[in-house]
Protein backbone atom coordinates (compact mmCIF):
# COMPACT_ATOMS: atom_id res chain seq x y z
CA UNK A 1 0.00 0.00 0.00
CA UNK A 2 1.26 3.45 -0.71
CA UNK A 3 3.11 5.30 1.90
CA UNK A 4 0.98 8.89 1.10
CA UNK A 5 -2.13 7.38 1.46
CA UNK A 6 -1.97 7.63 5.53
CA UNK A 7 -0.13 10.34 5.56
CA UNK A 8 -1.20 12.76 8.18
CA UNK A 9 -1.91 16.70 7.50
CA UNK A 10 1.09 18.83 7.23
CA UNK A 11 2.14 20.03 10.29
CA UNK A 12 4.25 23.45 11.01
CA UNK A 13 7.35 22.09 10.16
CA UNK A 14 6.72 20.50 7.30
CA UNK A 15 5.30 23.44 5.84
CA UNK A 16 8.63 25.54 6.57
CA UNK A 17 10.41 22.68 5.06
CA UNK A 18 8.16 23.17 1.93
CA UNK A 19 8.56 26.76 1.57
CA UNK A 20 12.53 25.56 1.75
CA UNK A 21 11.85 23.31 -1.28
CA UNK A 22 9.92 25.94 -2.78
CA UNK A 23 12.81 28.08 -3.13
CA UNK A 24 15.27 25.55 -3.47
CA UNK A 25 13.31 24.75 -6.84
CA UNK A 26 13.14 28.52 -7.94
CA UNK A 27 16.23 29.76 -6.57
CA UNK A 28 18.17 28.64 -10.44
CA UNK A 29 15.75 30.73 -12.12
CA UNK A 30 15.81 34.00 -10.17
CA UNK A 31 19.90 33.49 -10.25
CA UNK A 32 19.56 33.28 -13.95
CA UNK A 33 17.95 35.99 -14.52
CA UNK A 34 19.42 38.49 -12.34
CA UNK A 35 22.85 37.71 -13.58
CA UNK A 36 21.70 37.85 -17.08
CA UNK A 37 20.54 41.48 -16.62
CA UNK A 38 23.59 42.32 -14.48
CA UNK A 39 25.43 40.91 -17.47
CA UNK A 40 23.89 42.89 -20.00
CA UNK A 41 23.94 46.12 -18.13
CA UNK A 42 27.73 45.70 -17.99
CA UNK A 43 28.16 44.72 -21.17
CA UNK A 44 26.50 47.81 -22.51
CA UNK A 45 27.77 50.18 -20.08
CA UNK A 46 31.48 49.13 -20.86
CA UNK A 47 32.30 47.85 -23.69
CA UNK A 48 31.36 49.74 -26.89
CA UNK A 49 28.96 47.97 -29.56
CA UNK A 50 29.10 50.22 -32.46
CA UNK A 51 25.54 51.23 -33.12
CA UNK A 52 23.96 48.34 -32.39
CA UNK A 53 20.36 49.27 -30.90
CA UNK A 54 20.88 47.63 -27.93
CA UNK A 55 20.11 50.10 -24.54
CA UNK A 56 21.61 48.90 -20.87
CA UNK A 57 18.49 47.58 -18.57
CA UNK A 58 18.82 51.01 -16.34
CA UNK A 59 18.09 52.63 -19.45
CA UNK A 60 14.96 50.99 -20.40
CA UNK A 61 14.09 51.43 -16.87
CA UNK A 62 13.97 54.88 -17.32
CA UNK A 63 12.27 54.60 -20.45
CA UNK A 64 9.44 52.98 -19.26
CA UNK A 65 9.04 55.31 -16.21
CA UNK A 66 9.02 58.43 -18.31
CA UNK A 67 6.63 57.30 -20.96
CA UNK A 68 4.71 55.09 -18.93
CA UNK A 69 1.70 57.67 -18.16
CA UNK A 70 2.78 60.86 -20.45
CA UNK A 71 4.79 61.71 -23.68
CA UNK A 72 3.88 60.63 -27.12
CA UNK A 73 4.40 56.85 -26.23
CA UNK A 74 2.21 56.29 -22.96
CA UNK A 75 3.63 53.02 -22.72
CA UNK A 76 0.55 52.11 -19.67
CA UNK A 77 -1.99 53.30 -21.95
CA UNK A 78 -0.55 51.44 -24.49
CA UNK A 79 -0.27 48.48 -22.43
CA UNK A 80 -3.83 48.35 -21.44
CA UNK A 81 -5.52 48.65 -24.96
CA UNK A 82 -3.12 45.71 -26.63
CA UNK A 83 -4.17 43.42 -23.48
CA UNK A 84 -7.79 44.33 -23.94
CA UNK A 85 -7.35 43.14 -27.93
CA UNK A 86 -5.59 40.16 -26.64
CA UNK A 87 -7.90 38.76 -23.78
CA UNK A 88 -11.44 39.54 -26.00
CA UNK A 89 -9.54 37.57 -29.16
CA UNK A 90 -8.69 35.18 -26.84
CA UNK A 91 -12.12 34.41 -24.75
CA UNK A 92 -14.08 35.14 -28.17
CA UNK A 93 -11.20 32.21 -29.71
CA UNK A 94 -11.86 29.95 -26.60
CA UNK A 95 -15.53 30.39 -26.88
CA UNK A 96 -15.94 29.14 -30.76
CA UNK A 97 -12.94 27.02 -30.11
CA UNK A 98 -15.18 24.84 -27.23
CA UNK A 99 -18.38 25.47 -29.25
CA UNK A 100 -16.91 23.62 -32.33
CA UNK A 101 -15.17 21.01 -30.31
CA UNK A 102 -17.96 20.15 -28.60
CA UNK A 103 -19.36 19.06 -32.15
CA UNK A 104 -16.67 17.61 -33.75
CA UNK A 105 -17.06 15.22 -30.35
CA UNK A 106 -20.58 14.48 -30.91
CA UNK A 107 -20.85 14.14 -34.25
CA UNK A 108 -18.35 11.63 -36.29
CA UNK A 109 -19.60 13.41 -39.82
CA UNK A 110 -18.69 16.98 -38.14
CA UNK A 111 -15.27 15.20 -37.06
CA UNK A 112 -14.35 13.72 -40.51
CA UNK A 113 -15.05 16.93 -41.96
CA UNK A 114 -13.54 19.48 -39.06
CA UNK A 115 -10.85 18.36 -37.72
CA UNK A 116 -8.48 17.45 -40.41
CA UNK A 117 -8.79 21.39 -41.40
CA UNK A 118 -8.33 22.62 -38.04
CA UNK A 119 -5.03 20.24 -37.33
CA UNK A 120 -3.91 21.69 -41.08
CA UNK A 121 -4.81 25.50 -40.04
CA UNK A 122 -2.71 24.78 -37.01
CA UNK A 123 0.25 24.73 -39.01
CA UNK A 124 -0.63 27.68 -41.09
CA UNK A 125 0.91 30.95 -40.45
CA UNK A 126 -2.33 32.19 -39.58
CA UNK A 127 -1.02 35.68 -38.66
CA UNK A 128 -0.66 36.35 -42.42
CA UNK A 129 -4.29 37.17 -42.13
CA UNK A 130 -3.51 40.25 -39.96
CA UNK A 131 -4.01 42.57 -42.82
CA UNK A 132 -6.83 41.64 -43.99
CA UNK A 133 -8.87 41.10 -40.73
CA UNK A 134 -7.86 44.82 -40.42
CA UNK A 135 -9.43 45.40 -43.19
CA UNK A 136 -12.26 43.58 -42.30
CA UNK A 137 -13.25 45.12 -39.07
CA UNK A 138 -11.56 48.75 -39.30
CA UNK A 139 -8.29 49.32 -38.77
CA UNK A 140 -8.88 51.50 -35.62
CA UNK A 141 -11.58 49.29 -34.05
CA UNK A 142 -10.09 47.08 -31.65
CA UNK A 143 -12.23 44.29 -32.90
CA UNK A 144 -9.72 43.75 -36.07
CA UNK A 145 -7.03 42.98 -33.60
CA UNK A 146 -9.28 40.48 -31.18
CA UNK A 147 -10.31 38.62 -34.23
CA UNK A 148 -6.77 37.83 -35.82
CA UNK A 149 -6.03 36.90 -31.83
CA UNK A 150 -9.66 34.65 -31.99
CA UNK A 151 -8.99 33.11 -35.50
CA UNK A 152 -5.19 32.02 -33.53
CA UNK A 153 -6.85 30.33 -30.68
CA UNK A 154 -9.17 28.89 -32.03
CA UNK A 155 -7.53 26.40 -33.68
CA UNK A 156 -5.24 24.85 -31.27
CA UNK A 157 -8.47 24.87 -28.86
CA UNK A 158 -10.42 23.02 -30.84
CA UNK A 159 -7.79 20.52 -31.91
CA UNK A 160 -7.36 19.71 -27.66
CA UNK A 161 -10.87 19.92 -26.86
CA UNK A 162 -11.95 17.60 -29.22
CA UNK A 163 -9.03 15.29 -28.12
CA UNK A 164 -10.00 15.84 -24.59
CA UNK A 165 -13.82 14.95 -25.14
CA UNK A 166 -13.14 12.19 -27.41
CA UNK A 167 -9.96 10.70 -25.92
CA UNK A 168 -11.73 8.74 -22.99
CA UNK A 169 -10.76 4.85 -21.52
CA UNK A 170 -13.33 2.83 -23.58
CA UNK A 171 -13.63 1.13 -20.15
CA UNK A 172 -14.96 4.15 -18.50
CA UNK A 173 -17.47 4.18 -21.54
CA UNK A 174 -18.74 0.84 -20.73
CA UNK A 175 -19.07 1.54 -16.92
CA UNK A 176 -21.33 4.28 -18.10
CA UNK A 177 -23.03 2.02 -20.26
CA UNK A 178 -23.15 -0.48 -17.44
CA UNK A 179 -25.16 2.00 -15.53
CA UNK A 180 -27.26 2.77 -18.01
CA UNK A 181 -26.31 6.19 -18.15
CA UNK A 182 -27.54 8.57 -20.37
CA UNK A 183 -25.45 10.89 -23.37
CA UNK A 184 -25.41 13.88 -20.98
CA UNK A 185 -24.23 11.99 -17.81
CA UNK A 186 -21.29 10.76 -19.74
CA UNK A 187 -20.32 14.13 -21.47
CA UNK A 188 -20.84 15.87 -18.19
CA UNK A 189 -19.36 13.29 -15.78
CA UNK A 190 -16.66 11.39 -17.86
CA UNK A 191 -15.88 13.93 -20.70
CA UNK A 192 -15.70 17.12 -19.78
CA UNK A 193 -13.59 16.47 -16.75
CA UNK A 194 -11.57 14.19 -18.72
CA UNK A 195 -11.06 17.41 -21.74
CA UNK A 196 -10.15 19.92 -18.64
CA UNK A 197 -6.47 19.43 -18.68
CA UNK A 198 -6.83 19.74 -22.14
CA UNK A 199 -8.95 22.49 -22.32
CA UNK A 200 -5.76 24.37 -20.08
CA UNK A 201 -2.96 23.49 -22.25
CA UNK A 202 -5.09 25.06 -24.81
CA UNK A 203 -5.79 28.21 -23.03
CA UNK A 204 -1.97 28.17 -21.79
CA UNK A 205 -0.63 28.12 -25.51
CA UNK A 206 -3.91 31.10 -26.79
CA UNK A 207 -2.57 33.34 -24.42
CA UNK A 208 0.72 33.37 -25.67
CA UNK A 209 -0.38 33.14 -28.96
CA UNK A 210 -2.84 35.95 -28.19
CA UNK A 211 -0.44 38.74 -27.30
CA UNK A 212 1.82 37.86 -30.19
CA UNK A 213 -1.83 37.91 -32.39
CA UNK A 214 -2.31 41.66 -30.61
CA UNK A 215 1.11 42.95 -31.21
CA UNK A 216 1.86 41.60 -34.71
CA UNK A 217 -1.80 42.88 -35.46
CA UNK A 218 -0.82 46.15 -34.87
CA UNK A 219 2.25 46.47 -36.84
CA UNK A 220 0.05 46.68 -39.50
CA UNK A 221 -1.63 49.56 -38.46
CA UNK A 222 -4.21 50.71 -35.76
CA UNK A 223 -4.91 53.42 -32.98
CA UNK A 224 -1.65 54.80 -31.94
CA UNK A 225 -1.48 54.01 -28.31
CA UNK A 226 -1.17 50.15 -28.42
CA UNK A 227 1.93 48.49 -27.79
CA UNK A 228 2.60 47.31 -31.15
CA UNK A 229 2.18 50.84 -33.10
CA UNK A 230 4.66 52.50 -29.90
CA UNK A 231 7.29 49.46 -31.08
CA UNK A 232 7.18 50.72 -34.86
CA UNK A 233 7.14 54.17 -34.41
CA UNK A 234 9.70 54.30 -31.40
CA UNK A 235 11.85 52.15 -33.51
CA UNK A 236 11.41 54.67 -36.44
CA UNK A 237 12.54 57.45 -34.41
CA UNK A 238 15.35 55.17 -33.24
CA UNK A 239 14.21 55.86 -29.40
CA UNK A 240 15.62 52.21 -29.01
CA UNK A 241 15.21 52.83 -24.94
CA UNK A 242 11.12 53.30 -25.19
CA UNK A 243 11.04 50.75 -28.04
CA UNK A 244 12.26 47.68 -25.54
CA UNK A 245 10.26 49.41 -22.60
CA UNK A 246 7.44 48.51 -24.86
CA UNK A 247 8.75 45.03 -25.84
CA UNK A 248 9.52 44.25 -21.59
CA UNK A 249 5.61 45.51 -20.62
CA UNK A 250 4.83 43.27 -23.32
CA UNK A 251 6.56 40.26 -22.28
CA UNK A 252 5.26 40.16 -19.07
CA UNK A 253 2.00 40.94 -19.65
CA UNK A 254 2.22 37.91 -21.12
CA UNK A 255 3.74 35.82 -18.55
CA UNK A 256 1.27 37.54 -16.30
CA UNK A 257 -1.57 35.78 -18.35
CA UNK A 258 0.22 32.78 -18.55
CA UNK A 259 0.50 32.60 -14.66
CA UNK A 260 -2.90 33.63 -14.00
CA UNK A 261 -4.54 30.89 -16.50
CA UNK A 262 -1.86 28.19 -14.41
CA UNK A 263 -3.22 29.74 -11.17
CA UNK A 264 -6.75 28.59 -12.34
CA UNK A 265 -5.64 25.48 -13.87
CA UNK A 266 -4.11 24.53 -10.19
CA UNK A 267 -7.61 25.40 -8.98
CA UNK A 268 -9.70 23.68 -11.19
CA UNK A 269 -7.59 20.49 -11.35
CA UNK A 270 -5.60 19.89 -8.96
CA UNK A 271 -6.27 16.10 -9.35
CA UNK A 272 -4.82 16.05 -13.04
CA UNK A 273 -1.02 14.73 -12.49
CA UNK A 274 0.23 17.76 -14.33
CA UNK A 275 -0.48 19.59 -10.94
CA UNK A 276 0.66 16.89 -8.77
CA UNK A 277 4.53 17.03 -10.44
CA UNK A 278 6.76 19.80 -10.77
CA UNK A 279 7.24 22.12 -8.06
CA UNK A 280 7.63 20.73 -4.64
CA UNK B 1 -18.30 -33.98 -11.48
CA UNK B 2 -18.49 -32.94 -14.86
CA UNK B 3 -21.77 -31.49 -16.26
CA UNK B 4 -22.19 -32.31 -19.96
CA UNK B 5 -21.06 -29.36 -21.91
CA UNK B 6 -22.58 -26.89 -23.97
CA UNK B 7 -26.25 -27.88 -22.36
CA UNK B 8 -28.25 -25.09 -20.53
CA UNK B 9 -29.61 -26.77 -17.34
CA UNK B 10 -33.63 -26.31 -16.75
CA UNK B 11 -34.82 -22.36 -15.90
CA UNK B 12 -35.70 -22.43 -11.94
CA UNK B 13 -37.14 -20.18 -10.01
CA UNK B 14 -33.52 -19.32 -8.98
CA UNK B 15 -32.18 -18.95 -12.96
CA UNK B 16 -30.60 -15.43 -13.00
CA UNK B 17 -28.64 -15.81 -16.31
CA UNK B 18 -29.67 -18.04 -18.90
CA UNK B 19 -27.45 -18.06 -22.30
CA UNK B 20 -28.82 -20.11 -25.04
CA UNK B 21 -27.38 -20.54 -28.40
CA UNK B 22 -25.28 -17.46 -28.27
CA UNK B 23 -23.02 -16.44 -31.41
CA UNK B 24 -21.20 -14.10 -31.46
CA UNK B 25 -18.78 -13.08 -34.80
CA UNK B 26 -16.90 -9.86 -35.43
CA UNK B 27 -17.12 -8.43 -39.02
CA UNK B 28 -14.89 -5.81 -40.67
CA UNK B 29 -16.57 -4.32 -43.69
CA UNK B 30 -19.32 -7.03 -44.02
CA UNK B 31 -17.07 -10.32 -43.91
CA UNK B 32 -16.86 -12.23 -40.61
CA UNK B 33 -13.51 -12.00 -39.42
CA UNK B 34 -13.68 -13.51 -35.90
CA UNK B 35 -15.93 -15.96 -34.29
CA UNK B 36 -14.99 -14.83 -30.43
CA UNK B 37 -18.15 -17.34 -29.72
CA UNK B 38 -20.10 -19.92 -30.59
CA UNK B 39 -23.09 -22.04 -29.38
CA UNK B 40 -22.93 -20.57 -25.91
CA UNK B 41 -25.22 -22.08 -23.48
CA UNK B 42 -24.96 -21.75 -19.60
CA UNK B 43 -27.36 -21.05 -16.94
CA UNK B 44 -26.31 -19.52 -13.71
CA UNK B 45 -27.91 -19.41 -10.43
CA UNK B 46 -28.87 -16.94 -7.90
CA UNK B 47 -25.86 -16.91 -5.03
CA UNK B 48 -23.29 -18.91 -7.66
CA UNK B 49 -20.02 -18.13 -7.77
CA UNK B 50 -18.94 -18.28 -11.89
CA UNK B 51 -15.47 -18.32 -13.19
CA UNK B 52 -14.55 -18.36 -16.57
CA UNK B 53 -11.37 -19.81 -17.40
CA UNK B 54 -9.77 -20.54 -21.34
CA UNK B 55 -6.94 -19.47 -22.89
CA UNK B 56 -6.53 -15.81 -24.22
CA UNK B 57 -8.12 -15.03 -26.85
CA UNK B 58 -11.29 -17.25 -26.20
CA UNK B 59 -13.96 -14.81 -26.03
CA UNK B 60 -14.15 -15.11 -22.08
CA UNK B 61 -14.41 -11.17 -21.93
CA UNK B 62 -16.75 -11.26 -24.88
CA UNK B 63 -19.13 -13.50 -23.06
CA UNK B 64 -18.74 -11.48 -20.14
CA UNK B 65 -19.76 -8.42 -22.26
CA UNK B 66 -23.10 -10.39 -23.99
CA UNK B 67 -24.40 -11.17 -20.32
CA UNK B 68 -23.91 -7.36 -19.16
CA UNK B 69 -25.13 -6.06 -22.56
CA UNK B 70 -21.84 -3.94 -23.39
CA UNK B 71 -22.02 -6.02 -26.66
CA UNK B 72 -24.99 -8.16 -28.35
CA UNK B 73 -24.49 -11.58 -29.12
CA UNK B 74 -24.78 -12.34 -33.30
CA UNK B 75 -27.19 -15.06 -32.64
CA UNK B 76 -28.94 -16.73 -29.56
CA UNK B 77 -30.67 -15.45 -26.22
CA UNK B 78 -29.26 -13.90 -22.85
CA UNK B 79 -32.00 -13.36 -20.40
CA UNK B 80 -31.04 -12.24 -16.92
CA UNK B 81 -33.95 -12.12 -14.48
CA UNK B 82 -35.70 -13.30 -16.40
CA UNK B 83 -35.42 -10.51 -19.17
CA UNK B 84 -33.44 -9.60 -21.82
CA UNK B 85 -30.29 -8.33 -20.95
CA UNK B 86 -30.86 -4.79 -22.22
CA UNK B 87 -34.07 -4.92 -20.35
CA UNK B 88 -31.93 -6.05 -17.22
CA UNK B 89 -29.27 -3.57 -18.23
CA UNK B 90 -31.99 -0.71 -18.14
CA UNK B 91 -33.23 -2.05 -14.73
CA UNK B 92 -29.37 -1.33 -13.36
CA UNK B 93 -28.61 -5.11 -12.31
CA UNK B 94 -25.46 -5.47 -13.63
CA UNK B 95 -22.39 -4.32 -11.41
CA UNK B 96 -18.95 -4.33 -13.51
CA UNK B 97 -15.48 -5.10 -12.44
CA UNK B 98 -12.74 -4.71 -15.16
CA UNK B 99 -9.02 -5.60 -14.73
CA UNK B 100 -8.33 -2.11 -14.34
CA UNK B 101 -10.07 0.08 -11.63
CA UNK B 102 -11.33 2.71 -14.09
CA UNK B 103 -11.52 5.14 -10.94
CA UNK B 104 -12.21 8.55 -12.00
CA UNK B 105 -9.41 11.17 -10.93
CA UNK B 106 -11.70 13.77 -10.18
CA UNK B 107 -13.56 12.06 -7.82
CA UNK B 108 -12.43 11.56 -4.18
CA UNK B 109 -12.84 7.76 -3.67
CA UNK B 110 -16.06 8.51 -1.93
CA UNK B 111 -17.50 10.23 -4.42
CA UNK B 112 -16.38 7.61 -7.24
CA UNK B 113 -18.22 4.88 -5.36
CA UNK B 114 -21.23 7.57 -5.53
CA UNK B 115 -21.23 8.11 -9.03
CA UNK B 116 -23.73 5.25 -10.03
CA UNK B 117 -25.79 6.40 -6.82
CA UNK B 118 -26.27 9.73 -8.27
CA UNK B 119 -26.97 8.56 -11.46
CA UNK B 120 -29.42 6.18 -10.24
CA UNK B 121 -31.41 8.94 -8.33
CA UNK B 122 -30.39 8.21 -4.27
CA UNK B 123 -31.04 10.87 -2.17
CA UNK B 124 -27.50 12.97 -0.74
CA UNK B 125 -27.65 11.19 2.80
CA UNK B 126 -28.86 7.72 1.21
CA UNK B 127 -25.92 8.51 -1.02
CA UNK B 128 -23.47 9.52 1.86
CA UNK B 129 -24.37 6.06 4.00
CA UNK B 130 -23.95 3.65 1.27
CA UNK B 131 -20.58 4.80 -0.25
CA UNK B 132 -19.53 4.59 3.96
CA UNK B 133 -21.26 1.26 3.93
CA UNK B 134 -19.64 0.09 0.73
CA UNK B 135 -16.23 0.82 1.82
CA UNK B 136 -16.21 -0.03 4.99
CA UNK B 137 -16.66 -3.45 3.70
CA UNK B 138 -13.85 -3.68 1.36
CA UNK B 139 -11.96 -2.12 4.55
CA UNK B 140 -11.00 1.60 3.04
CA UNK B 141 -13.80 2.75 5.68
CA UNK B 142 -10.62 5.43 6.28
CA UNK B 143 -9.67 6.52 2.76
CA UNK B 144 -13.32 8.01 1.62
CA UNK B 145 -11.73 11.61 1.37
CA UNK B 146 -8.75 10.11 -0.79
CA UNK B 147 -8.00 10.24 -4.25
CA UNK B 148 -7.58 7.22 -6.22
CA UNK B 149 -4.24 8.12 -7.50
CA UNK B 150 -2.99 8.09 -3.90
CA UNK B 151 -3.65 4.83 -3.54
CA UNK B 152 -2.25 1.12 -4.41
CA UNK B 153 -3.67 -0.97 -7.19
CA UNK B 154 -5.31 -3.46 -4.80
CA UNK B 155 -6.82 -0.40 -2.61
CA UNK B 156 -8.02 0.97 -6.19
CA UNK B 157 -9.59 -2.44 -7.37
CA UNK B 158 -11.23 -2.86 -3.97
CA UNK B 159 -12.82 1.04 -4.85
CA UNK B 160 -14.09 -0.46 -7.60
CA UNK B 161 -15.34 -3.70 -5.99
CA UNK B 162 -17.12 -1.23 -3.28
CA UNK B 163 -18.38 1.02 -6.08
CA UNK B 164 -20.23 -2.09 -7.96
CA UNK B 165 -21.90 -2.97 -5.18
CA UNK B 166 -23.05 0.18 -3.40
CA UNK B 167 -26.05 -0.18 -6.06
CA UNK B 168 -27.07 -3.50 -4.52
CA UNK B 169 -26.94 -5.27 -8.29
CA UNK B 170 -28.45 -8.38 -8.83
CA UNK B 171 -24.88 -9.68 -10.49
CA UNK B 172 -21.44 -9.01 -10.89
CA UNK B 173 -19.78 -9.10 -13.60
CA UNK B 174 -15.86 -9.15 -12.79
CA UNK B 175 -13.28 -9.40 -16.03
CA UNK B 176 -9.83 -10.61 -14.97
CA UNK B 177 -10.06 -7.85 -11.62
CA UNK B 178 -6.88 -9.03 -10.31
CA UNK B 179 -4.84 -10.01 -13.47
CA UNK B 180 -2.69 -6.66 -12.92
CA UNK B 181 -1.78 -7.40 -9.20
CA UNK B 182 1.23 -9.65 -7.42
CA UNK B 183 0.61 -13.22 -6.35
CA UNK B 184 0.44 -11.93 -3.19
CA UNK B 185 -1.97 -9.55 -3.15
CA UNK B 186 -4.33 -11.51 -5.61
CA UNK B 187 -4.55 -14.14 -3.34
CA UNK B 188 -5.82 -11.62 -0.46
CA UNK B 189 -7.95 -10.03 -2.87
CA UNK B 190 -9.46 -13.78 -3.63
CA UNK B 191 -10.39 -13.88 -0.08
CA UNK B 192 -11.60 -10.70 0.21
CA UNK B 193 -13.71 -11.08 -2.96
CA UNK B 194 -14.92 -14.38 -1.10
CA UNK B 195 -15.98 -12.97 2.21
CA UNK B 196 -17.61 -10.09 0.20
CA UNK B 197 -19.65 -12.41 -1.90
CA UNK B 198 -20.49 -14.66 1.28
CA UNK B 199 -21.99 -11.78 3.05
CA UNK B 200 -23.88 -9.97 0.09
CA UNK B 201 -25.03 -13.42 -1.32
CA UNK B 202 -24.22 -11.58 -4.82
CA UNK B 203 -24.18 -13.74 -8.14
CA UNK B 204 -20.64 -13.28 -9.52
CA UNK B 205 -19.55 -14.31 -12.75
CA UNK B 206 -15.84 -13.88 -12.91
CA UNK B 207 -13.16 -14.30 -15.83
CA UNK B 208 -9.88 -15.13 -14.92
CA UNK B 209 -6.93 -17.15 -17.17
CA UNK B 210 -5.35 -18.29 -13.44
CA UNK B 211 -6.12 -21.99 -12.51
CA UNK B 212 -5.91 -21.70 -8.81
CA UNK B 213 -7.71 -18.52 -8.73
CA UNK B 214 -10.61 -19.87 -10.35
CA UNK B 215 -10.42 -23.16 -8.16
CA UNK B 216 -10.62 -21.06 -5.19
CA UNK B 217 -13.14 -18.66 -5.62
CA UNK B 218 -16.21 -20.60 -7.57
CA UNK B 219 -18.88 -22.76 -7.18
CA UNK B 220 -18.52 -23.83 -10.89
CA UNK B 221 -15.69 -23.13 -13.26
CA UNK B 222 -16.64 -23.23 -16.72
CA UNK B 223 -13.67 -23.86 -19.56
CA UNK B 224 -13.79 -22.16 -22.91
CA UNK B 225 -11.53 -23.03 -26.08
CA UNK B 226 -10.61 -20.88 -28.63
CA UNK B 227 -11.27 -20.85 -32.00
CA UNK B 228 -14.27 -20.86 -32.34
CA UNK B 229 -14.83 -19.75 -28.52
CA UNK B 230 -16.89 -22.31 -27.19
CA UNK B 231 -17.92 -23.93 -23.51
CA UNK B 232 -15.39 -27.49 -23.70
CA UNK B 233 -16.15 -28.27 -19.76
CA UNK B 234 -17.94 -27.23 -16.81
CA UNK B 235 -16.37 -28.05 -13.20
CA UNK B 236 -18.06 -28.02 -10.03
CA UNK B 237 -15.95 -27.42 -7.48
CA UNK B 238 -17.19 -28.88 -3.75
CA UNK B 239 -14.73 -27.26 -1.68
CA UNK B 240 -15.93 -26.29 1.78
CA UNK B 241 -16.74 -23.08 2.57
CA UNK B 242 -15.89 -21.14 4.76
CA UNK B 243 -12.81 -21.36 2.40
CA UNK B 244 -9.20 -19.86 3.48
CA UNK B 245 -5.75 -20.04 3.20
CA UNK B 246 -5.80 -23.90 4.26
CA UNK B 247 -8.44 -24.68 1.49
CA UNK B 248 -5.12 -24.68 -0.75
CA UNK B 249 -3.37 -26.77 0.99
CA UNK B 250 -6.58 -29.83 0.77
CA UNK B 251 -6.16 -33.02 -1.17
CA UNK B 252 -9.42 -32.00 -3.29
CA UNK B 253 -8.24 -28.73 -3.94
CA UNK B 254 -5.10 -30.26 -5.53
CA UNK B 255 -7.35 -32.34 -7.66
CA UNK B 256 -9.87 -29.69 -8.42
CA UNK B 257 -6.84 -27.90 -9.79
CA UNK B 258 -5.58 -31.01 -12.18
CA UNK B 259 -8.97 -31.74 -13.48
CA UNK B 260 -9.19 -27.89 -14.86
CA UNK B 261 -5.82 -28.12 -16.16
CA UNK B 262 -6.78 -31.32 -18.14
CA UNK B 263 -9.93 -29.73 -19.44
CA UNK B 264 -8.16 -26.92 -20.33
CA UNK B 265 -5.98 -29.13 -21.95
CA UNK B 266 -8.79 -31.23 -23.75
CA UNK B 267 -10.27 -28.24 -25.01
CA UNK B 268 -7.13 -28.09 -27.04
CA UNK B 269 -4.22 -25.95 -25.73
CA UNK B 270 -0.41 -26.98 -25.62
CA UNK B 271 0.24 -27.97 -21.98
CA UNK B 272 2.87 -25.04 -22.33
CA UNK B 273 -0.17 -22.73 -22.21
CA UNK B 274 -1.36 -24.46 -19.57
CA UNK B 275 1.33 -24.63 -17.06
CA UNK B 276 1.83 -20.89 -17.87
CA UNK B 277 -1.85 -20.41 -16.92
CA UNK B 278 -1.68 -22.76 -13.74
CA UNK B 279 0.71 -20.12 -12.06
CA UNK B 280 -1.76 -17.23 -13.45
CA UNK B 281 1.40 -15.64 -15.45
CA UNK B 282 0.00 -16.18 -18.72
CA UNK B 283 -0.78 -12.65 -19.99
CA UNK B 284 -3.49 -12.03 -22.02
CA UNK B 285 -4.47 -9.45 -24.06
CA UNK B 286 -7.84 -7.94 -23.70
CA UNK B 287 -8.88 -5.44 -26.97
CA UNK B 288 -11.86 -3.07 -26.49
CA UNK B 289 -12.61 -1.37 -29.62
CA UNK B 290 -12.31 1.99 -28.88
CA UNK B 291 -15.38 4.03 -29.61
CA UNK B 292 -14.62 7.37 -30.53
CA UNK B 293 -16.91 10.08 -30.30
CA UNK B 294 -20.07 10.83 -27.88
CA UNK B 295 -22.83 8.48 -28.40
N1 LIG C 1 -14.51 -5.26 -30.58
C1 LIG C 1 -13.90 -6.29 -31.21
N2 LIG C 1 -13.70 -6.25 -32.55
C2 LIG C 1 -13.10 -7.27 -33.19
N3 LIG C 1 -12.66 -8.38 -32.59
C3 LIG C 1 -12.83 -8.49 -31.26
C4 LIG C 1 -13.45 -7.45 -30.49
N4 LIG C 1 -13.48 -7.82 -29.19
C5 LIG C 1 -12.89 -9.05 -29.15
N5 LIG C 1 -12.51 -9.46 -30.38
C6 LIG C 1 -11.88 -10.75 -30.71
O1 LIG C 1 -12.67 -11.77 -30.17
C7 LIG C 1 -11.86 -12.79 -29.63
C8 LIG C 1 -12.20 -13.00 -28.17
O2 LIG C 1 -11.78 -11.87 -27.46
P1 LIG C 1 -11.96 -11.74 -25.89
O3 LIG C 1 -13.37 -12.00 -25.53
O4 LIG C 1 -11.41 -10.42 -25.47
O5 LIG C 1 -11.03 -12.91 -25.34
P2 LIG C 1 -10.51 -13.20 -23.86
O6 LIG C 1 -11.15 -12.24 -22.93
O7 LIG C 1 -10.87 -14.62 -23.59
O8 LIG C 1 -9.02 -13.03 -23.89
C9 LIG C 1 -10.43 -12.38 -29.86
O9 LIG C 1 -9.96 -13.02 -31.02
C10 LIG C 1 -10.52 -10.90 -30.07
O10 LIG C 1 -9.50 -10.45 -30.92
MG1 LIG D 1 -10.34 -10.76 -21.69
Amino acid sequence: MSAAAARPAASGSIAMSRWLRRIRWYLPAVLVFVGTIALWELVVQNIDLRGLPLPAPSEIAGALSDSWGAGRWPIGKAAAATLFEALGGLAIGTFAGVVVAGLTARFVTARELLLPLAIGASAVPIIAFAPLMNNWFGVLNPLSKMMIVAVLVFFPVVVNVTRGLTSVEPAALELMRSYAASDWSILWQVRVPNALPYFFTALKVGSTLALIGAIVGEYFGGSSDVLGRVIVQSASALRFDVTWAAIVVGAVSGIVSYLAIAAVERIVIPWHASQRAGEP
Amino acid sequence: MRQSAGRASPTTPDTVVRIAGVDKTFARDGVVVTTALSGIDLSISRGEFVSLIGPSGCGKSTLLRVIGDLVAPSAGSVEVNGKPAAQARRDRDYGMVFQAPVLFDWRSVEDNVKLPLELMGYDGPRRTARAKEMLDLVELGEFLKHHPYQLSGGMQQRVAIARALSFEPAILLMDEPFGALDEMTRERMNQEVLRIWEATGTTIVFVTHSIPEAVFLSSRVVVMSARPGRITDVIDIDLDRPRGVATREEPRYFQLVTAVREALRRGGMGDELAERMEDGSGASIDRTAAEGGIG
